[in-house]
This record gives structure tokens, sequence and C-alpha cells, in this order.
């Protein structure tokens, strides 16, 4: 057992070695996928996709809702709730710290209202970068506030997840919140509204086993982690290697658990078509 | 009686072979069990057990992991680590359950949902997600017993209860100490010391209001007398059914959803508030 974990932490780093890549910094960067360099303005200018092969990278919450809103405005909510340290976790407070300074955000995810092809929604991002985008009872709580603040004003919800799962600081209080988001969906959609999820890579564990997995309407962008256990758990449990599509978005929408892959550059029409469609999504009842 | 156990003591506990079982428990608490199979979309689950059967006279659906007795069991109920046809079928016997208004009890002992291939093709994620959902919306009463390990995501999607009652050496977290231990201090062999700082027992999770109730066990472990631990069991089961009783539909499952929506320990950056405020609303 003890390898699987080596293995997945050797992952997380890397990945975690991927997000900081983002940060500005005019010179090249080298695409995971197809190894190719890239200066970062075009790189930028690009919405974070590769040019040559389409790799998407993970994008911060900030970002992501600059790009999805009308003229990239929106007001966030709840900007203020952030973790305490329930279970006094040696280390924890410390590394809060370091990721607030590193995001300049309070907690993993961004709850917001705004426009969508002039359609009111409410909209949440979590944001990889801080803890790899995991659930804690703040997380949590910012989700539920939002879904609440949805429903209250008979508003659509899109939430946009990048995430490793639960947070492991938080033990049993993170696991508690993929059941208090859940049920917070529950009560949302019983009043006739919409509810959008979208994954982006990568979006695993806990986050997968709650509310990502709950949207009326699922979307992913291409090649994005989707999964419950990772690759590397899997691949220890079943001794092989998995294929290369393996939990894929693609792999995930030919199986039934993704209604469509969409690339970054056309999800805000994608999203604003859908919205169209469902008249708003305000819906009486 | 096991006050003086430290948490790595009780994780050995909860997870000794000789530990009752699902079966065990079914033949003690639950007369006239009729095991009930398949999801009805593709397949059957051994790793989870669930049918109808009278509890003290009262028709119940009895859903739980199952480990299995033998080796060829285990094999068969994966070691009790259910995959998505599990939770589907779990889910199936709950509405069924409500359809016929009776009252269910999960019973709980796994190390995780089964990380496999077929597993995640067929949708892990989902599967237990649809169950924390629905389960916070079912309008007849749910009792939930941890009776050895509850791990993860895999525990808590038959865990959505009125209440969550644990054996005394029982444990439930969010990982198995093992796990935890790999990732947060890059070393496994470290899990009893992970253990200790988890709030993985019985006592931390009632302290904190995870939990709702703490069936007591004799020295040394639920496996060294079973007759006595059913007979506690059974006895509060009785206790809190005959409470949720009284509530009914509608008004039950938003108490259900309340209870876990104060599970919330946070901060806003001025105001400090504390950790799973849940102490003034125990029932
Ligand atoms: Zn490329």
């Amino acid at each position: 057992m003890t390898d699987v974990f080596a293995r997945r932490r050797f992952r997380l780093r890397a990945m975690k070695k991927l997000m900081d890549n983002y940060l500005p910094a005019d010179q090249l960067v080298a695409c995971p996928k197809c190894l190719r360099d890239i200066p970062i303005a075009q790189k930028e200018e690009n919405l974070s996709v590769c040019p040559h092969c389409g790799y998407h990278w993970p994008i911060g919450a900030k970002r992501r809702l600059e790009l999805i809103m009308d003229a990239g405005k929106y007001r966030e909510i709840n900007a203020d709730v952030r973790a305490g340290d329930p279970l006094h976790f040696p280390g924890y407070p410390e590394k809060l710290q370091k990721a607030r300074e590193a995001t300049g955000m309070n907690e993993a995810v961004l709850t917001a209202t705004g426009m969508i092809h002039g359609h009111r929604c409410v909209v949440c991002a979590l944001d990889g970068r801080f803890m790899m985008g995991s659930m804690g009872a703040a997380v949590g709580e910012k989700l539920t506030l939002a879904i609440e603040h949805a429903q209250c004003n008979r508003l659509p919800l899109i939430v946009f997840s990048a995430s490793g799962g639960a947070r492991m600081q938080e033990g049993i209080l993170s696991l508690m919140q993929m059941a208090k988001t859940s049920g917070a969906l529950r009560r949302f959609s019983e009043k006739g509204l919409l509810f959008i999820s979208v994954l982006t890579d990568p979006t695993t564990g806990g986050v997968t086993a709650s509310f990502a997995s709950l949207g009326d309407v699922i979307l992913a962008e291409p090649g994005a982690l989707i999964g419950f256990a990772g690759p590397r758990v899997i691949e220890q449990t079943i001794g092989e290697k998995l294929p290369e599509d393996f939990q894929r978005a693609e792999f995930m929408m030919e199986h039934g658990f993704v209604d469509a892959v969409v690339e970054r550059g056309r999800l805000r029409d994608a999203l604003g078509e859908l919205l169209l469609v469902h008249q708003g999504g305000r819906h009486e009842r | 009686m096991n006050g003086e156990m430290t948490a790595h003591e009780r994780v050995q506990i909860a997870r000794n072979p000789q530990r009752p079982g699902i079966r065990d428990y079914i033949d003690a608490l639950f007369p006239h069990f009729f095991e009930l199979r398949g999801d009805r979309l593709s397949g059957e689950d051994e790793a989870i057990l669930g049918g109808v059967a009278l509890f003290h006279g009262q028709p119940v659906t009895v859903i739980g992991t199952r480990k299995g007795r033998t080796l060829q069991e285990n094999l068969r109920a994966n070691f009790g680590m259910p995959s998505p046809e599990g939770y589907r079928k779990a889910l199936r016997l709950m509405k069924q359950a409500e359809k016929f208004h009776r009252p269910i009890i999960t019973l709980i002992d796994t190390s995780g949902a089964y990380p496999g291939m077929k597993a995640e093709e067929h949708g892990q994620g989902e599967a237990i997600a649809r169950n924390l959902y629905e389960m916070s919306a079912l309008t007849v009463p749910v009792i939930a017993v941890i009776t050895g390990e509850g791990n993860s995501g895999g525990a808590l999607a038959l865990g959505v209860a009125d209440r969550v009652l644990m054996l005394e050496n029982a444990v439930y977290a969010i990982l198995s100490p093992e796990g935890f231990a790999s990732i947060l201090y890059k070393d496994a062999s470290r899990a009893g010391e992970a253990a200790g700082v988890m709030k993985l027992t019985a006592p931390e999770l009632a302290a904190l209001g995870v939990i709702d109730g703490i069936i007591p066990e004799p020295q040394g472990g639920a496996h060294t007398d079973p007759a006595s631990v059913m007979q506690a069991l059974d006895e509060a089961i009785a206790a809190q059914l005959r409470e949720l009783m009284k509530l009914q539909g509608k008004a039950l499952a938003e108490q259900r959803y309340q209870k876990f929506r104060r599970m919330s320990a946070f901060e806003r950056a001025e105001l400090v508030r504390q950790p799973a405020a849940r102490q003034e609303n125990q029932p």
C-alpha cells in the first residue's frame, strides 16, 4: 500500500509544479502533453490552451470567471468565509496561510453572481492552486451558501470543479461536506432550478462523489481527469498500467457520465446556449 | 468499558476478523430477513447485502456492507468494498422502503468503495453522489450503524441518516489511517500516529457532533461477547426508532438535511465561528 501512496504523492507534486507554472513570467513554458515550448504570452492569449495539441492547462478561479462572465465581470459572495482548524491539525494553519498568500484567496473556491450572455446566474469555481482545490468545511459551506443564494433568488447555478477531493486536514468534517452539498442540491433541484456542473482537470475523490456528479447538465473540458479513485491507486489495485485515455473527459462521456466535452474557448457560448434553452433557468414553482 | 484505549488500538479491534459481521447482526436483530438482490440496471454486487425484515414486529429495510465469513465469501464480496452496482442496489432498496413506509437501518463496515477499473467505468463517483443526494430527502426514518470500519465516501454513501450510531470500538474517517499517513506524513507506517490526530473514534466523533450515540462493547471488543453487543444494539435502535417514528415525511427529511447542513467549521475573515456548532441542536 505504501507504494500506492508514494506514487500518488509524486503525481500530486508534479501537478502542483504544473499549476505553479502559470504565474506570470515572460518566458517559455513547455506543454506537458506535446512537450513543445510556448511563449507565456501566447499561452495566456490562447486561454491557457496549447496551440499545437489542445492541451488545457488548469487555470485559477478568478481567471475562470473572467473568461466566462459577460465583460469578465462578477460580484463575489461570501469572500470572507475561510477554513478554521477544527481538528487542531499540526501544520494546517501554516499551510492555509501559504495557500492564501499564493492565490490571494481566502479559500479554495470562489463563489459569485454575474451574467452569462445576459442571463443572471450564480457561478462557483474551485481553484486547484489552493491546497489542490480540496473541500474542507469552509469550501463546503461556501458552496452550500451559493446553492442557497441561487435557490432564494431563483437563479441557475454553475460550478467549475478542479479538485483532488476532500481536504485531509479537516478529517471527517470534510467528508460531511459531501453530504451537505449533495443535500443542498437536492433541495435546489426540487425547486425546478438548473444546475450545470463543469468538470475540469482534475476532478477526483470526494468532489466527484458529491456535487460535481449531480448536475442536470454535466460538461467537461477536453482531457480533464475525472474519477473517484486516482489512476495510481487503481493501477496498484489491479496490478497493471491503465490506458492513457482512462478516466479522461472523453472516456467519461463515452461511458455516459458527461453530456458534452467542450473546449475552453467555446465554454462561455455553450453555457449561454444552455441558459437560453432553459429560458434563463429561472423557473417558478 | 474501553475508555483507556488509544485510537490505534481501536482501529485494530475494528478490523479484527473475529468481529461480528453483517450476517451476525441480521441473524440476531432482524427476524424474517429476506435478501433482495440487484440494482435493476446492470448487476448485483455482493459487497452490499440488503433486504426486508421485521424489527420488534415492525417491517424494516436493512442494508449494509458485507465482507463475508469465509475466504470464498470474502472474494465474492470484494472484501466489503462496494462497486457502483452495490450503491445503486442500496438506493433501489431505500426508495422501495420509502414506497412501503418502512424505516431503513444501514450497517456499515467497509475499508472504502472499490478502486477498480470497472467501478470507475460504471461511475463510482456518481453512484455515491446519487446516494448522498437521495438519502437527504428520504421520507422514512434512517438509522445508520457503523459496526467496524467506516472509511471515506464509500461509507458515507450509506450514512446520511437521521441517527448515526457507532459501536464503541468502531472507527469512522475520511480515509484509512494508513492512507492518511501516506499522504500527510509521506509514511504509511505512521498510521498509529495518524489515527491519534484524525478524530476517528466514537467518543471523538460524538464530541464533534458527527454521530449521535455509542453502543458499548465488552472489554477486548465485540467479538469477545457478541450477544451483549447485539442486545445493546437492539435496544439502541429500538429507542431511536421510537423517537423517529413520531416524525413523518417531509418534516423528517428536513430535520435530516438540517443535521448535515449544520456540520460546519469555518471563520469569517473577521468574525471567528466555533467548529461543528451542533451542541445546541443535539436530539
Ligand atoms: Zn501541446
